[in-house]
């Protein structure tokens, strides 16, 4: 097996809360991210699917390094990125992209489409010349399916599909070997979010880059991720490859997850009858013992409120986190 | 009367917008009825007029925007009546739900006094009445423990209870007809599950007459019994569920059905997308509205716009293609 790009080992991201009605009591700690690993290959996309609150997001900026991990490792190319001072982060960062969710806001209004894109250029690129570096903006313009001659143009005279365009065009112009996705698409009308998808799929095969792709849809990471990773209360619940993630869920709550997307057809829908998980997400400042998920776990027995189920590879390149597994 | 089961008559609704760029035809020319106790989606991409439609019903437009037709709603024009009239009908025979629970809810007040307000306004009850009802419609959305949240802040719930509420407080006067706007489409999956869940029990226990508007298609298969498919503004579309999905005589309802990827179909690598980008209200093209971003544009369709015909029982649809019976 080749050299994995990012190797992410027992990351940890906390957050200090203070507590209701007291200045002095002591902070609680909040691990957002509690003990999370996986390899990322050259190329290759990696899904990474979980409830609001799970952890999906904070992962992406503890790998960033825009939140201070609090434990654990991030190599990138067998480089370890924790503990970096930001100066070096930075310039690791031309490696390491990012594409956000809410596509107008991401983009400065004041800028030009030309500005917005070229900005990566002049930080890792300061050498490159004005019409050098237009040209590129171009090109990079062009292969995004924005028309050049809009290089002029503001964020606001654009849809929010040509703004995630934008987006993409900005991460993809340095030519980095990974993008982390955060709910790329999500806030796109479906039809231009079947356009975007189609987009991030192609320009992979072109460039060769690896993608991290967080979302909440599981219909839309099914399509485009190789490997799926699901998160519950800060840690991985399930690892796999797409196809066999889905086809043969082992986790409980990754057959839950997939149970309830609707499906667009009403014979099948209707056919429904059994709500397959109950109840919210726990508090992550008070998470259950043992399993997070026993509260809501169909399965739970009484080993899972006293011992953590640890990650397992039950077969090769299939690791879940369960006492029981389907 | 001639329907004694008619709920519902829309004609010709055109509701416009004042703006400095210009006049917004926002919804132009849409006529649908509805029966009692019938679930109507009202299916269509940002800007397709889908809100403004029902915004308009229940005299809750923008003060830029007007609407002219007829809303009539058993037996009375909505468009006709005076605030305070308009006053005695929403949340009492119409009750609307949206898609941001924090947002539609009073955050200094109580559970409890939103709730009651509504039953000593519309039904003239007593506090302590009130308050009864109010917990045991609570108890109806599956609240636990309802006696006591009852009493709580709607920041003390989490999205998918605080929906729950906003449904249970729709519900509170036995509303002929609950319009919900996107109501599931901040929630999870799983908590968007129960939701549904939820509805389609309600529907049964009180058969309360609903319009859905929602963007995503599995919601419509599970929910509704016709669905009503908008583009910039107008009715390109309209069936029963059914039909609508097995059969889709319109290129937009069909490329928006083959947009969504499919968790029960897994397999291809690219996603069908429309081209092109939704309408822009102020810039519409000639003909029919759809042709620029349509595949199976005929030389007819930029110069004549399709009017909406009848093409099966209870099956309508504006385009000037021929109806294909494959």
């Amino acid at each position: 097996m080749t050299e994995p790009l990012l190797s992410v080992r027992d990351l940890q991201v906390h957050f200090p809360v203070l507590p209701q009605g007291g200045l002095f009591r002591k902070a609680r700690t909040l691990r957002a991210v509690d003990g999370v690993s996986f390899d990322l290959q050259p190329g290759e996309t990696l899904g990474v699917v979980g409830e609001s609150g799970c952890g999906k997001s904070t992962l992406a900026r503890g790998i960033l390094g825009l939140v201070p991990p609090a434990g654990g490792s991030v190599r990138l190319k067998g480089e370890e990125l924790v503990g970096l001072s930001r100066r070096e982060m930075r310039d690791r960062r031309r490696l390491m992209q990012m594409i956000f969710q809410d596509p107008l806001a991401s983009l400065d209004p004041r800028m030009t489409v030309g500005q917005i894109i070229a900005e990566p250029l002049q930080t890792f690129e300061p050498r490159l010349g004005r019409e050098a570096r237009r040209q590129k903006v171009q090109e990079m313009m062009e292969r995004v399916g924005l028309l050049p001659n809009q290089i002029n143009r503001y964020p606001h005279e654009f849809s929010g599909g040509q703004c995630q365009r934008i987006g993409i065009a900005r991460a993809l112009i340095v030519r980095p070997e990974m993008i982390i996705c955060d709910e790329p698409v999500s806030a796109l009308d479906v039809s231009i979010q079947a356009q975007v998808v189609n987009l991030l799929m192609d320009l992979q095969r072109e460039f060769g880059v690896a993608l991290i792709f967080i979302a909440h849809d599981l219909s839309v990471v099914e399509h485009i991720s190789h490997r799926v990773m699901v998160m519950y209360l800060g840690r991985v619940a399930e690892l796999s490859d797409s196809d066999t993630l889905y086809q043969h869920p082992r986790h409980p709550y990754t057959r839950a997850l997939i149970d309830a997307v609707p499906i667009p057809d009403p014979a099948i829908e209707r056919a429904k009858r059994e709500v397959s998980l109950r109840g919210d997400l726990p508090s992550p400042l008070d998470p259950p013992s043992g399993c997070a998920f026993r509260t809501r776990c169909p399965k739970a027995h009484p080993r899972c409120a006293d011992e953590v189920p640890i990650l397992r590879e039950l077969e090769p390149g299939r690791w879940v986190a369960c006492h029981t597994p389907d | 009367m001639d329907h004694p089961q008619r709920l519902l008559d829309v004609q010709d609704l055109r509701v416009r917008f004042e703006t400095n760029d210009g006049e917004i035809r926002a919804v132009d020319g849409l006529s649908f009825r509805m029966r009692a106790g019938e679930t109507l989606g009202i299916v269509g991409e940002s800007g397709s007029g889908k809100s403004q439609t029902v915004l308009s019903m229940l005299g809750l437009l923008a003060s830029n925007g007007r609407a002219e037709g007829r809303v009539d709603f058993r037996g009375t024009d909505l468009l006709s009546l005076t605030p305070s009239e308009l006053n005695r009908i929403r949340g009492d025979a119409i009750s609307i739900i949206f898609q941001d629970p924090m947002t539609s809810l009073n955050p200094y007040l109580r559970i409890s006094k939103q709730m009651a307000e509504v039953l000593v306004l519309h039904k003239g009850m007593s506090e302590a009445e009130a308050r009864r009802r109010a917990i045991e419609m609570l108890d109806a959305v599956k609240i636990p423990d309802a006696a006591n949240r009852v009493d709580r802040y709607p920041h003390e719930f989490s999205g998918g209870m605080r929906q729950r509420v906003m449904i249970a407080m729709a519900l509170l006067c036995q509303p002929a007809l609950l319009i919900a706007d996107e109501p599931t489409t901040a929630l999870d999956v799983t908590v968007q599950a129960q939701i549904m869940h939820l509805m389609r029990e309600l529907k049964a226990d009180f058969d309360t007459s609903i319009i859905l508007i929602t963007h995503d298609l599995g919601v419509v298969a599970g929910l509704c019994d016709t669905v009503l498919v908008m583009y910039a503004g107008e009715m390109v579309e309209y069936g029963p569920v059914e039909e609508i999905f097995e059969r889709p005589l319109h290129p937009y309802t069909q490329g928006l059905l083959e947009s969504v990827p499919r968790l029960d179909r897994r397999g291809g690598t690219r996603l069908h997308s429309i081209p092109g980008n939704p309408p822009n209200l102020l810039h519409l093209p000639p003909g029919c509205p759809f042709q620029p971003r349509c595949e199976r544009r005929l030389d007819r369709c930029a110069v004549e716009k399709p009017s909406l015909v009848e093409v099966g029982p209870d099956r309508l649809r504006a385009c000037h293609l021929e109806v294909s019976h494959d």
